[in-house]
């Protein structure tokens, strides 16, 4: 290892411009003769659209334009797509209802757009679209799941029948029925998993402009992945086609998901830019970001787990309905289906599992991939089911999980996963004994003595990411590959480009992957730039979600870098006059092993542009690219321990310690991976105690602010205790497993197991708000 | 935000001439809920008289029996003046609990209770010790200067000048912050005159904002001890019922708090 190679924790080569104010992000972006967007928003959570009346605000200084949805479909800007196709257990096709960009007829969540103003300035903009009248005829509302499902219910979309999007299923349900008869112990839950709002720092925004000279449009977009996005908007949206469009996604504040979608207002400054012959620019607002970024979660689950007289699973059968709000965004069918079921073998031998999933329309924001995406709602059942199986059974919780771990890999799971590697009982033990989980009694019995509440809760997590094997995500729907790209571009001097499909938008790719080439060359990080976030730059490529980045964006870039070095040496061998065999790479050297003859990186580089002394028949230059498309998922997972002291008085939930142990495989960067970890752990805490999201009977949005909305805060969370265990995975050269939500997927349950131990009340929702555990405390002392 | 006329007073006389000259006039002192209420559109005055670098309206002063803080004093200068942790300890912490640093840097007593935010810490340690607000008019005590939810006794261009507080015997707050805005969810202010007196204001519970709890003050001047406050009986009727607090949930708070306050004031 280099000082600044791989397992080097090297600080950040971005932060330096992003602590210093320098980054340049969307909003940043400033064109001559741009105008501003402002979207006339519907109040109402469902409603038809009667009349568009733009005759005042056309009239308002600075207005350019209000355009609508009618104009929207008169071009043939088609509607947003669902990329992912799901098939009930009766064999039919999803029902998925259209979505135009702005609504020409009905709008069916709060903060849909109806119309847009294109005006000089920012607040013009908005003044004007104030001044839009819109004729709504108001219709009746479902604004949650039990609504939406009951008999007679209002319907979204004439294409879904009863709200139902698709009822699907997953596993043998008559062996597991069987296995539920005959067990010996059976364990039953009712789960909501809470609805959350993403809210990435930066919020989303556009600057879109026509070039009507080059029949050309440029976006500059908040994206994770853009190209991904080029290719909805080229071949779903009609607004160019590929060549004659160039998405940029320069340094963008987070994303956690929400950014990976193409949304209305991106298409539609898009399409406006060439309506007005002018730039666009929109910026979402906060109040915006809350109403339209699609959210994440939102569950309501039933589950039975069914135990042998020795305590080990016999079966798993699950029902879920998953809220996938007014609109099907654009990975949305996915996340309840094939990344959430997928998983609900968890760490555990479970002979046999049985899931059915309803996704149902409702008039509320559209829902969709969220950190962990499916896993965390997954790993959360299996969690809280495992913590109340060893409370019913009255064994102890951490070796209740340890009886039934799966120790022996690979291990095909009943639900199409097949894991790969691991060591749960290692990170079990070492999480146990970072938080001194057997000293835990006496300190219970210290808390009780001062009127506090100890408990303490495990999380035993594993999730699928580095997504995925395009073969196998094909078979199951999806409409993409998941593969990634990687360019190396040598230059004459010796400097080195990687041009990657990933997109940073806070990992710290710049500094992880520069650690990865300059450990294979023996150089330092600062002669490696990374490239990225370009179409016109950069090679097509698929982007960065689902932990995907390091295990399969990063391995892109190895199998590119083989290629250069490969080629690196023939040159070096023949300037050397030593046989190919013979070169090895260190420290910036092309070194024949064995002598003292060496080539420096420079001058191998010169010599392939200079060309004036290559092996016969070589082609000058150096320069190599990588298509790399993984053969299974991977599969992080680790032990998450959480202690707290409730205050039974308030209903206050106090952290005491809160340990991860995980396995990532190889990591690149340890400092970083903490950084990751850390994130994570906040928001899983968030859903866990703080992020409600509530809309009340008429689809408002009760909790659109951070007035409302809680999100964590530094004072909110604990000082973490990240630690890891190590299998290296096997599916790829590095053994890296990806790291970017586990901390999220494995940390709502360990709090939610720890709090309700506290208070000895299963009976508690989340997130686990002071004055909810309050009631749960007092509904405890009732029964009692 | 909609377009305003932005003006920056000088003296007290200014700033009301400026107010009155407007058509739909507000002061601005720290603007710490102005400002986002006019970000989100809600609020489109005509004129902003921003009073925060009036001289005669910063500034912190005590005689021996009376803290006097005037009115465009940041929140910061007083959670760290020394006169105000000497002469009541209570309002420094109360103080200190207001928002987050940007916020006291820039927020101000005076903005507080002028707004009357239901939820505002600052009313609870004015009605508790029983303080008079000062204006550009006349002088009004703590008790019938808060009128209700956002309301107060000021007319129409009335400019609080600052706020005198009798220095009591014993005083503390105990606060229970609202888990997202931080504001006060439940917040009790004790306070025990030197002549014997006690009071106690809660904020953040009662519909109807900041009021005093007689029952709490009577169990308190007969014995000052959180124990005292067992028997009481706090009824949730007329509190606040919301998604960070149920109305039984706040009546329990209002005497835990007490309670702790107090514990706290020893």
């Amino acid at each position: 290892m280099s000082v600044e190679g791989i397992g080097a924790s090297v600080v950040r080569k971005e932060d330096k411009r992003f602590i210093t104010g320098k980054g340049r992000y969307v909003d940043d972006v400033r064109i001559h003769g741009m105008t501003y967007a402002a979207f006339v928003r519907s109040p109402h959570a469902h409603a038809k659209v009667k009349r568009i009346d733009p005759s005042e605000a056309l009239k308002m200084p600075g207005v350019v334009a209000v355009l609508n949805g009618q104009q929207l479909a008169d071009d043939k800007v088609g509607n947003l797509i669902c990329g992912w196709m799901i098939h009930s257990k009766d064999g039919s096709p999803m029902k998925m209802g259209a979505w135009p960009a702005m609504a020409p007829e009905t709008v069916r969540f709060v903060g849909q757009a109806v119309a847009v103003v294109l005006a000089e300035s920012r607040n013009q903009a908005r003044d004007a679209a104030d001044a839009v009248v819109v004729d709504y005829e108001e219709l009746p509302v479902v604004a949650d799941v039990r609504a939406a499902i009951a008999p007679g219910a209002p319907q979204l979309h004439p294409e879904a029948p009863g709200n139902i999007i698709y009822d699907w299923v997953i596993g043998d349900e008559a062996a597991t029925d069987a296995a539920i008869k005959s067990a010996a112990h059976l364990v039953s839950i009712d789960l909501i998993n809470n609805r959350l709002v993403p809210n990435a720092m930066e919020p989303r925004a556009a600057v879109a402009d026509y070039d009507a000279a080059e029949d050309h449009y440029t976006l500059y977009t908040t994206s994770q992945n853009p190209h991904v996005a080029r290719l909805v908007l080229s071949a779903f949206y009609n607004i160019a086609p590929e060549h004659k469009l160039r998405v940029i996604a320069p340094d963008v504040g987070g994303g956690f998901g929400s950014k990976i979608y193409i949304y209305p207002e991106e298409m539609v400054a898009l399409w406006a830019s060439k309506k007005i012959q002018r730039p666009v620019k929109w910026t979402a607002d906060r109040t915006e970001s809350f109403l339209t970024d699609a959210h994440g979660r939102d569950h309501i689950t039933h589950a039975q787990m069914a135990f042998d007289k020795d305590h080990k699973i016999v079966g798993l059968k699950v029902k879920t309905h998953a809220n996938l709000g007014a609109y099907m965004s654009l990975f949305s069918s996915s996340v309840p289906t094939y990344l959430y079921a997928t998983l609900l073998s968890g760490q555990y031998v479970i002979p046999n599992i049985h899931a059915e999933v309803i996704s149902v329309y409702t008039n509320t924001t559209p829902v969709d991939a969220y950190r962990g995406a499916g896993r965390p709602e997954a790993s959360f059942l299996v969690e809280r089911l495992m913590e109340t199986a060893a409370r019913q059974l009255k064994v102890n919780p951490a070796e209740l999980r340890r009886k039934n771990f799966i120790t022996q890999f690979p291990y095909q799971t009943p639900v199409i996963m097949a894991y790969d590697v691991g060591d749960f009982n290692a990170s079990l033990d070492a999480a146990k004994k970072a938080i001194d989980y057997d000293g835990f009694p006496a300190r219970k019995a210290k808390a009780k003595q001062e009127g506090k509440l100890r408990g303490i809760g495990l999380s035993c997590y594993i999730e699928a990411c580095g997504i995925a094997p395009s073969k196998a995500v094909g078979s199951l729907g999806a409409g993409v590959g998941l593969w990634e790209s990687a360019e190396v571009r040598v230059n004459p001097v010796g400097t080195i480009e990687i041009l990657t499909g990933s997109h940073s938008h806070g990992q710290g790719h710049e500094t992880t992957f520069a650690q990865v080439v300059a450990d294979r060359l023996g150089i330092s990080i600062g002669q490696v730039a990374i490239v990225h976030g370009d179409t016109d730059k950069v090679q097509f490529g698929m982007g960065t979600y689902g932990s995907r980045s390091g295990p399969v964006g990063l391995t892109a870039i190895v199998k590119a870098m083989e290629k250069v070095e490969a080629k690196a040496k023939k040159i070096a061998a023949h300037q050397l006059e030593a046989s190919e065999g013979d070169i090895v790479i260190e420290d910036g050297q092309f070194k024949v092993a064995g002598t003292d003859k060496a080539i420096a990186l420079p001058m191998v580089a010169l010599a392939a542009y200079t060309a004036h002394n290559l092996p016969d028949g070589m082609e000058p230059g150096l320069k190599e690219s990588a298509f790399y498309d993984p053969t299974n998922f991977t599969f992080p997972a680790g032990t998450h321990i959480c202690e707290v002291e409730v205050d039974p008085n308030t209903g206050k939930t106090t952290f005491i310690n809160f340990v991860a142990a995980d396995d990532f495989g190889r990591m690149i960067n340890p400092m970083i991976v903490e950084g990751q970890v850390h994130g994570g752990l906040a928001q899983g805490i968030g859903q866990a105690l703080l992020e409600g999201t509530v809309y009340d009977d008429n689809g408002q949005l009760v909790t659109a602010s951070f007035m409302d909305y809680t999100m964590p805060r530094a004072d909110d969370l604990p000082s973490f205790n990240v630690s890891h265990t190590t299998t290296l995975c096997p599916g790829n050269p590095l053994g890296i497993k990806g790291c970017g939500e586990a901390g999220a997927i494995g940390s709502s349950a360990a709090v939610i197991n720890a709090i309700t131990d506290a208070i000895g009340n299963d009976n508690l929702v989340m997130p686990a708000t002071p004055v909810r555990v309050w009631n749960a405390v007092h509904a405890k002392q009732a029964a009692e | 935000m909609h377009e305003t006329t932005y003006h920056r007073a000088s003296s007290v006389d200014e700033a009301a001439t400026l107010y009155a000259k407007g058509s739909e006039a507000r002061y601005l002192a720290g603007g710490h809920t102005l400002l986002p209420v006019m970000k989100q559109r809600l609020a489109s005055p005509s004129d902003l008289i921003d009073i925060a670098k009036i001289k005669d309206l910063v500034g912190i002063e005590a005689t021996g029996d009376t803290l006097t803080i005037k009115a465009a004093t940041p929140y910061f200068d007083i959670a760290t003046s020394a006169t105000v942790k000497s002469a009541i300890p209570a309002l420094a912490y109360l103080i200190s609990l207001v928002g987050d640093p940007a916020v006291r840097h820039r927020g101000t007593i005076g903005g507080s209770i002028a707004n009357n935010d239901p939820a505002a810490d600052s009313p609870a340690a004015l009605l508790a010790l029983d303080a008079t607000v000062k204006t550009n008019k006349r002088s009004i005590k703590a008790g019938d200067f808060f009128k209700g939810l956002f309301t107060t006794a000021l007319d129409d261009g009335e400019l609080i000048t600052a706020v005198s507080f009798p220095i009591p015997a014993k005083a503390a707050y105990a606060k229970f912050p609202h888990p997202a805005s931080r504001f006060a969810l439940t917040g009790v202010f004790v306070a025990k005159t030197k002549t014997g007196d006690v009071r106690v204001a809660v904020t953040g519970a009662s519909q109807g904002g900041v009021m005093r709890m007689p029952a709490i003050e009577a169990a308190l001047k007969a014995n000052w001890s959180a124990s005292a406050i067992d028997g009481v009986t706090v009824s949730d009727q007329g509190l606040m019922d919301d998604l960070h607090g149920t109305s039984a949930y706040r009546a329990n708070l209002i005497k835990v708090m007490a309670q702790r306050a107090v514990t706290a004031a020893g």
